[in-house]
């Protein structure tokens, strides 16, 4: 290794807001490029895995990649996030929670007063600092995001990709086309033939519909493609017989974020 | 002996999830010993309630990416117990075999990325990869095995696709499996390496007579069904559980702690090896007879060790199940749905997680819709048992430079294996 190799290794830091930790275990999952991985980054945070590697943001200059996994649901992560921005060159949303929301953003569908009583009882009140909750909001509510990573969780192929694009100084690709396609390619038949619903005409692709491939349907885990046929998919569902009420639900299992967003099953904008 | 000492430790590393460890001694004496939660909560209970039955399971699989398999199945057993369906025989041997996939897979990690860098003074697995490559290895190929027999039953192992209520939505090729039983039979001797390793490394004495609960079944080491079971109190009725098991809440934690009639208790694989060593394959009793534990085991710090002896039995039962499986003849399966004329009902899953028993219990109404929902998580289960084993262990550290004090105490979070955002997913309060 040449002796300004640390000086060529982009510093890298990985950060965990609100969320299952599923992403960051995704990465971890890599086992065969783990040792490439380790190699490739200077590692800066990474708190999940590696204890050298504890000290706090704030006390850090600067970092070329920050991954990001879990949705805003604190004051706190508001103020961490917002200073995660201003130190990093390049900022990924790691995963459905930071991308979108994710399935956190079921809580939603409630008064926040009303979520915090339900599972905390008389103690929501009693340690009201330490169950503080905010409605959740996916990261690019509070900062600009460069690169999104989608999918509960992200898939390893499309995190390594990513991943090498961005260590050659590329702008990653992630795919804008629905999950439809991506199933046609792995030969499953359509799950609307077998009566189920599906939200794959409108979901974005990158996953290769590993859930209809293992006998299920696809729940719209990546969010919708930036220009994605809804009425057409309200058509498909007509004809199958299906009421707007199943749909809907579907539709919020996810996607229940940018759908308040734009107040209808409208899209939300696509990042620039 | 230091008279004063005041410890911050702020966000525990190599942990999941987001803790800090407070400790003031003040003349000599304990003034203050906490494990705060610091991980925001996200509030699960809610977030189930007004959804259908058979999404269930995919929500509460994201309590935890690493243990989703058994989050995912209790939720399975509590849907299924409350809409009285039953599955078969190929759809409970999947599940099982997920189930061994998911526990050695969670085993494997916290021994590797998170025990092993303290038992040889290193900070991550990172620098193992160079200074002991052999052991490194041996740990990323023991995982990626537990990952590869999820993704072959589930899809991916974090967050299993085809386990569905009713049954399991995709059958393996019998290929698949024929090919996991031969890397299944080829990693003993990796896991014979590893208890070579570990059972050289000295452990702190620090035994302290506790209480343990895990399930217990017959004719089966119990991870997937059993009955729960403390070694003072007895058998515990499923649908007692709440009552036994109370929980309650702290100022200092998002995440709820729980207490037994005698107090603190103790959950996880020190626990089920404290109730069930009968019941493990022979293998793993040779392997516990190697690394020469002694029953019951007290010293929370030999949890690593238990954990290890579970993945000779897991490796094992796994290999086992996938024997039934081809012997059966595999075949494809439709889920089943709920029974006709199906009025609303209440159903509790009971499982051993990786970190411990699981318990999901739902309430669901006529519609399929979930009304109510509880979950009573492992790492909630003892945090309460691992603040008062720190209370016990950091007086012995007094004499020690700050900094071993402070590794020791680490040590000590890291052997119960907490999985922190888990335990702030807990939902529906009881009063204590």
């Amino acid at each position: 290794m040449p002796e300004n190799a640390e000086k060529i290794r982009p510093k890298a830091a990985f950060f965990s807001f609100t969320c299952c930790e599923g992403c960051q275990l995704a990465v971890l999952s890599c086992e065969d490029e783990l040792p490439d991985i380790l190699r490739a980054l200077n590692i800066v945070y990474f708190r999940e895995a590696m204890t050298e590697k504890r000290v706090e943001p704030s006390q850090r200059e600067d970092y070329d990649i920050a991954f990001v996994e879990g949705s805003v649901t604190t004051q706190k992560e508001i103020t961490k996030l917002k200073h995660i921005r201003k130190k990093a060159k390049t900022v990924i949303a790691l995963g459905a929670c930071s991308s979108t929301g994710g399935l956190n953003c079921l809580k939603n569908r409630f008064p926040m007063d009303f979520v915090k009583k339900t599972v905390y009882g008389k103690y929501a009140e009693k340690y009201k600092k330490t169950f503080e909750t905010l409605p959740v909001r996916p990261i690019d509510s509070i900062i600009k995001v460069d690169c999104y990573l989608h999918g509960c969780p992200i898939s390893k192929t499309e995190f390594l990709s990513a991943f090498t694009a961005l260590l050659m100084g590329k702008t990653p690709i992630t795919q804008n086309y629905p999950v439809c396609v991506d199933c046609k390619m792995a030969g499953n038949i359509c799950v609307f033939e077998k009566g189920m619903t599906c939200l794959g005409p409108v979901t974005r692709a990158g996953c290769d519909a590993v859930c209809v491939t293992y006998g299920c349907i696809c729940w719209g885990c990546r969010g919708l493609v930036d220009d994605p046929n809804v009425s057409a998919h309200k058509e498909t569902l007509k004809r199958y017989g299906l009421t707007a009420e199943s749909m809907l639900r579907s539709f919020d299992l996810y996607g229940n974020c940018s759908l308040r967003k734009s107040g209808s099953l409208g899209v939300r904008p696509a990042k620039k | 002996m230091k008279k004063n000492l005041h410890i911050k430790i702020h966000e525990i590393t190599r942990v999941e999830g987001h803790g800090d460890i407070v400790i003031d001694i003040r003349k000599g004496r304990i003034k203050e010993l906490r494990l705060d939660i610091i991980e925001s909560p996200r509030f699960f209970e809610v977030m189930l309630v007004g959804r259908k039955y058979d999404e269930a399971q995919h929500i509460m699989s994201r309590i935890c990416g690493i243990c989703a398999v058994s989050h995912t199945s209790a939720s399975l057993k509590a849907i299924e117990a409350a809409m009285g369906m039953t599955i078969s025989r190929q759809s409970l041997l999947l599940r099982k075999l997920a189930f061994c996939g998911e526990s050695i897979q969670s085993h494997i990690l916290h021994l590797f990325f998170l025990v092993f860098p303290d038992l040889l003074g290193a900070g991550s697995i990172a620098p193992l990869l160079t200074a002991e490559p052999e052991l490194a290895r041996t740990g990323l190929e023991l995982k990626r095995l537990a990952n590869e027999i999820c993704a072959v039953v589930g899809g991916r192992h974090i967050h299993p696709i085809s386990l569905f209520p009713g049954g399991v939505a995709h059958t393996p090729e019998e290929a698949d499996l024929k090919r996991l039983k031969k890397a299944l039979l080829a990693s003993f001797a990796k896991l014979d390496y590893t208890l070579g390793f570990l059972s050289n490394i000295p452990v702190p004495q620090f035994a302290k007579p506790r209480e343990t609960i895990s399930l217990k079944a017959r004719g089966e080491y119990p991870l997937h069904d059993g009955k729960p079971y403390s070694d003072k109190e007895g058998a515990i009725e499923p649908e007692e559980y709440s009552r036994k098991v109370k929980e309650y809440c702290v100022n200092h934690s998002t995440a709820k702690h729980a207490r037994t009639k005698s107090g603190t208790f103790m959950v996880g694989a020190l626990a089920r090896l404290n109730n069930n060593f009968k019941l493990l394959s022979p293998r793993a009793k040779a392997a516990a007879k190697k690394a020469g534990l002694t029953l019951p085991l007290e010293n929370p710090f030999m949890n690593n060790m238990a954990q290890l002896i579970e993945c000779f039995h897991l490796t094992d039962e796994a290999a086992g199940h996938i024997d039934s499986l081809i012997e059966n003849g595999l075949k494809s399966e439709p889920v089943k749905k709920p029974r006709n004329g199906f009025k609303g009902g209440r159903g509790i899953g009971i499982v051993e997680a990786p970190r411990g028993t699981l318990y999901h219990d739902y309430t669901i109404d006529k519609n399929g819709i979930v009304k109510k929902a509880d979950c009573v998580i492992p790492t909630a289960q003892n945090l309460r048992s691992i603040e008062d084993d720190l209370k016990a262990f950091v007086p012995t550290l007094l004499d020690r430079p700050r900094e071993e004090i402070r590794r020791g105490v680490e040590t000590l979070v890291r052997a119960y294996d907490p999985c922190i955002s888990c335990s702030t997913h807990i939902m529906d309060v009881r009063f204590v």
